[in-house]
C-alpha cells in the first residue's frame, strides 16, 4: 500500500462552503499534477446551507488508485494530516448537524499533524481554546479575519491560496509550491494569487502543542439509544417550558427562563455573541422578541439576559436595540466561558462596566451580515492589507 | 374443509350480478341474530357504513372515481345526522390524507380514501404515514393509473405503497369490504400496530355495484373496537412531544426498524381480530389471509386477489364437472405477506398460476405484482412447483369464464411436464 493524505477542512456552514470547496479542490489538483489521486467532498450530513453551522470538506490523496480507494471505503477519515480551521473560533469545538455531541477541533490530527487555523489571535489564545490531544501536534496561525461570505457571492480575499501555499510548506509531500501555483494559474487565471501563496509559503511557520497544553475539559458527548429504547413515531419528548430566574445578590424570585435542550447546546455555533450594557437597558423588549432563538432569559428585574446556551450569535439583538452601545456583537474569540451577564453585573456593577467597555472596545469587525453593497469590495482590500502585514 | 370455513357472501352476494340473480334470492345459510338489518349497497357504501358504526372522528374528501361514491355516502350520512365526525373537502388527495394524518397524531379516528393517480398525488403524505406510526384506514378504490381518462380497476395503486408499512388488504364483496373495515381499524389502532391500512376495493365491480350486506349493531361493533389511544404518542399540550423532528442517518435505520418490528407483529394482531370478530358477529373468515376454495383435492390452483374471484369460482365449479380438479387462492392480506402459510398451502399442488390484474414492467420474468411476490415466498420449499404469471383484466377489462378456463388449461399443462411461458398476458387481442 502506497502513502495516503488526508486533509480536512473545517467551516462555517454557508458563510464559507465556497471557500472549503476551493481549497479541497485545489489541494486535489495540485497533487494530481505531480501523479497522486484524489477525491474532494463536502459532508453531505454537515446540512452547510444554515447560516453559521459547523460543517466539513474533506481532500483525500494517495500515491496510487488502490490506497485512494482503501482511504476512500469509510465515510469519512478517522485520521488526517493536515486540519484546516478558516474560523478561529471553531478552535471551541465543532457541533455539527452530522453528529451528536462536540467535537475538538484537534479530535482527527495525526500524531505531530498541522492544524493550520486563520486568525488575527496569537498562539496562546488559541491554544486555550483547543481541546487537550493525547499527542503534540503543530499549530500554524495564518494571519486574517474570518473571510465570510455566501452561497452565491465569494469573497475573493486570497485565504484560500494562502492557506494552501502553508500546505506546500507544511506538507511538501502532499504537494510542491510549484504545482500548486500551476494549479492556481490554471484554475483562477490570477498572477497575483499565485504570488499570495508564495508568500505564505515563505512566511509559514508552526508552534508545537503539547498534552499538557489546551482546554482541559472533557468535550460533551451523546449516546444514542437502540431502536428498541427509541419511542416509536419518531416521536421525542418536548422540551420543558421553563421556570422563574433568581437574583444573585438579593434572592428574589422572578422573570423567566425557557428550559434549553440538553442534546444541542450552542455553545460552539457562535462567531460573535450579545455584550449587553444592563446600566443603559430600557426595558423595551425588541431583542427578546426578535430574537429567532429565544435566547433571553428575562431576569426578575425586567432586564433581558442573553443566554448563551441558546445564543447562535446572530446580532438581530444589536441589530433591533433601539439604544446606542446597549447591545454590542463581539467575537467569540475573546470570552473563555458562557456565563451570564446579567449575574455578573448584578454581583459587580462596577466590575462589569469596564469589563463592558474593554471587550466593547477591542471587538473587531463584524463576522457576518450583509450590511451594503459592495460591502465585500471594502473588506478584500482591508484582509489582503493583514496578508501584507504578516 | 377450507371452503366450509368461509363466510360465503361472494356466493350470496356477488359484485355485478348480485342484484340481479342471486341477491333477493339467496339462502340464509347463516342463521343471524334478529337485530341485524340488511341493506342493499355498494361495497363504497359497505365501506361509509363501517365508517359509521366506527364512530369516525375525522374524515376527509376528494373526488374521484371510484373512491368519490364512499365520500357521497358518508356526507349523506353526516348530512342525515346518522353520523358525527369532521368532515373536511381538502382541495386535493395531498391535503385530503395530510389533515387525517395530523387528525390521528391528536387522538381522532381516522377516514380517507382515494383510487387511482389521485391516491399517487397524495403519495408525499403516503410515505410518512407510516413512519409516523398512524393508524390511518383509507379506502382504496382500485383504478388504473390514468391513461388518459381509464377509470377501470387495476391494482397498481395501492401495490405502490407495498414497500412503505402500509398494511394492505383485497376484499371481493361488500359484506367483506364493510366486516374489513371494521377489522382495519382494530387491527391499525392497537398499540402493537400503529400503522395504516389500505382497503382495497375493485372499482366498478365492488364499489359501483349493490349487494346485500348485513349491517351489525352498534352494540356489536363497541364490543369489537375499543376507542383510539394513542397514548405517549398522543400530540397534546399534557404530553409535550415533538414528533417528526429531522432524523438523519443517525436514526433512520432505527425508525425503519422500529417499523418493521409493527408489521412482523402484524400477523398475529390480524388472527387476534379475526378471531374476535367470529365471537362477536358469528361470521367466519377461516384464514385471514387468504380464502382457498375447492383446494382439498386440486391438483392445480390459481391465485388472485380482489373480484376476479367470481368468474374464477364458477368457471372452477364448471371445470369440476368435466373432471378437472382446480381450486383457487384468494388472497386477502398483501401486507403483511403470509408467506410461509401460502407456500405451505401452494406447495400441496402440481402447478398453480398466478392471475395479477397488476402489471409490473421489467420486473423478474416480467410477471405481476403478485406473481413475482408468490414466487418469492415458494422459494424456500424443497419441491418445486411450477409457478404461471398471468397478466388479465387490466383497466377493468372483464375477466371472462373463458379466460380463466385458458389460464386453468395452461397450469395444468406445466403440471404435466409441458413448459410454458413464465408469464402470459391473456383476454389481450392478438
Amino acid at each position: 500500500m502506497g502513502r495516503l493524505f488526508a486533509v480536512e477542512i473545517v467551516y462555517r456552514g454557508i458563510f464559507q462552503k465556497t471557500l472549503a470547496k476551493n481549497i479541497s479542490r485545489a489541494i486535489v489538483l495540485a497533487a494530481q499534477r505531480e501523479g497522486k489521486p484524489g477525491i474532494s467532498f463536502g459532508r453531505y450530513g454537515d446540512s452547510p446551507e444554515r447560516n453559521g453551522i459547523p460543517a466539513k470538506s474533506f481532500a483525500i490523496v494517495a500515491t496510487d488508485d488502490l490506497t485512494l480507494e482503501e482511504g476512500m471505503a469509510q465515510y469519512e477519515p478517522k485520521q488526517v494530516d493536515v486540519t484546516i480551521s478558516v474560523d478561529d473560533t471553531l478552535c471551541k469545538g465543532v457541533e455539527s448537524w452530522a453528529w451528536y455531541g462536540l467535537q475538538p477541533i484537534n479530535r482527527l490530527l495525526k500524531p505531530n499533524g498541522v492544524l493550520i487555523v486563520t486568525s488575527l489571535e496569537g498562539p496562546e489564545s488559541l491554544i486555550k481554546m483547543m481541546h487537550r490531544k493525547e499527542h503534540p501536534y503543530r499549530l500554524a496561525i495564518l494571519k486574517g479575519t474570518r473571510s465570510f461570505s455566501g452561497l452565491w457571492v465569494y469573497k475573493d480575499d486570497h485565504t484560500d491560496v494562502r492557506i494552501l501555499g502553508a500546505m506546500a510548506k507544511l506538507l511538501p509531500e502532499l504537494f510542491s509550491l510549484m504545482s500548486l501555483q500551476e494549479t492556481i494559474r490554471s484554475e483562477w487565471h490570477d498572477e497575483v494569487k499565485a504570488i499570495s501563496a508564495q508568500r505564505a509559503f515563505e512566511r509559514a511557520t508552526t508552534t508545537t502543542v503539547q498534552p499538557t497544553q489546551g482546554n482541559p475539559e472533557t468535550p460533551y458527548s451523546f449516546e444514542f439509544p437502540k431502536w428498541t429504547e427509541m419511542r416509536e413515531g419518531i416521536a421525542i419528548p418536548s422540551i420543558a417550558r421553563g421556570h422563574q430566574m433568581k437574583d444573585p445578590k438579593t434572592g428574589e424570585m422572578g422573570g423567566f427562563q425557557p428550559e434549553r435542550n440538553p442534546t444541542f447546546k450552542k455553545y460552539t455555533t457562535r462567531t460573535m455573541r450579545p455584550v449587553v450594557d444592563f446600566s443603559t437597558c430600557i426595558k423595551c423588549t425588541l431583542c427578546w422578541l426578535q430574537c429567532p432563538d429565544s435566547c433571553f432569559d428575562v431576569t426578575p428585574d425586567g432586564l433581558y439576559d442573553a443566554n448563551m446556551q441558546a445564543c447562535c450569535g446572530c446580532g438581530v439583538c444589536e441589530a433591533v436595540c433601539p439604544v446606542e452601545k446597549c447591545v454590542t456583537m463581539v467575537s467569540e474569540t475573546q470570552f473563555s466561558d458562557n456565563a451570564s451577564q446579567w449575574e455578573q453585573w448584578k454581583k459587580d456593577p462596577d466590575g462589569y462596566k469596564q469589563w463592558l467597555e474593554s471587550t466593547i472596545a477591542s471587538r473587531p469587525e463584524r463576522s457576518h451580515g450583509f450590511r451594503f453593497r459592495g460591502q465585500y469590495e471594502q473588506q478584500v482590500p482591508e484582509m489582503l492589507e493583514i496578508a501584507q502585514r504578516e | 374443509m377450507a371452503e366450509e370455513h368461509v363466510a360465503s357472501p361472494a356466493v350470496e352476494a356477488s359484485p355485478a350480478v348480485a342484484a340481479t340473480t342471486t341477491g333477493a334470492a339467496a339462502p340464509a345459510k347463516h342463521v343471524q341474530p334478529a337485530a341485524e338489518e340488511t341493506s342493499l349497497i355498494t361495497g363504497s357504501e359497505a365501506i361509509a357504513v363501517a365508517c359509521k358504526l366506527a364512530d369516525v372522528d375525522v374524515i376527509t374528501a376528494y373526488p374521484i372515481r371510484p373512491y368519490d361514491t364512499v365520500m357521497q355516502y358518508v356526507a349523506k350520512l353526516v348530512s342525515n345526522g346518522e353520523m358525527d365526525c369532521e368532515y373536511i373537502v381538502a382541495e386535493s388527495e395531498h391535503s385530503q390524507f395530510e389533515i387525517v394524518k395530523h387528525a390521528s397524531a391528536v387522538g381522532a379516528r381516522v377516514f380517507c380514501g382515494s383510487s387511482g393517480v389521485g391516491w399517487m398525488h397524495a403519495f408525499e403524505a403516503l410515505t410518512v404515514t407510516p413512519a409516523l406510526r398512524i393508524p390511518m384506514v383509507t379506502m382504496v378504490g382500485n383504478r388504473a393509473l390514468d391513461d388518459p381518462g381509464a377509470f377501470g380497476v387495476e391494482h397498481n395503486d395501492a401495490l405502490a405503497v407495498r414497500d412503505l408499512g402500509w398494511q394492505l388488504v383485497w376484499v371481493d364483496n361488500a359484506q367483506e369490504a364493510l366486516d374489513t373495515a371494521l377489522i382495519a381499524y382494530r387491527v391499525a389502532e392497537d398499540r402493537r400496530i400503529f400503522l395504516p391500512c389500505a382497503i382495497s376495493c375493485d372499482g366498478a365491480f365492488l364499489t359501483h355495484s349493490q349487494a346485500l350486506v348485513k349491517i351489525p349493531s352498534q352494540a356489536k361493533v363497541n364490543a369489537f373496537l375499543p376507542r383510539y389511544n394513542r397514548g405517549d404518542l398522543l400530540l397534546h399540550p399534557d404530553n409535550p412531544i415533538t414528533v417528526a423532528p429531522q432524523a438523519n442517518e443517525d436514526w433512520l435505520m432505527e425508525i425503519r426498524r422500529q417499523g418493521a418490528a409493527a408489521m412482523e407483529r402484524s400477523p398475529s394482531v390480524i388472527r387476534e381480530a379475526y378471531a374476535e370478530f367470529e365471537k362477536i358477529f358469528g361470521r367466519r373468515y377461516g384464514n385471514p389471509f387468504f380464502e382457498e376454495y375447492m383446494t382439498d383435492d386440486a391438483d392445480v390452483v390459481l391465485v388472485g386477489m380482489g373480484t376476479l374471484s367470481t368468474p374464477v369460482k364458477v368457471c372452477i365449479r364448471q371445470m369440476r364437472q368435466e373432471g378437472k380438479k382446480v381450486g383457487f387462492v384468494r388472497v386477502r392480506w398483501f401486507r403483511p405477506f403470509a408467506a410461509e402459510e401460502l407456500a405451505a398451502s401452494l406447495g400441496r399442488f402440481k402447478s398453480i398460476g398466478v392471475i395479477d390484474r397488476d402489471f409490473s414492467l421489467g420486473s423478474p420474468y416480467h410477471s405481476g405484482v403478485l406473481t413475482t411476490e408468490v414466487r418469492a415466498a415458494m422459494y424456500g420449499l424443497s419441491k418445486r412447483v411450477p409457478v404461471l404469471g398471468f397478466i388479465c383484466g387490466l383497466g377493468g377489462r372483464e375477466v371472462t369464464l373463458p379466460d380463466v378456463r385458458k389460464m386453468a388449461e395452461k397450469v395444468y399443462l406445466a403440471a404435466d411436464g409441458k413448459p410454458q411461458p413464465p408469464t402470459q398476458w391473456i383476454g389481450l387481442r392478438e
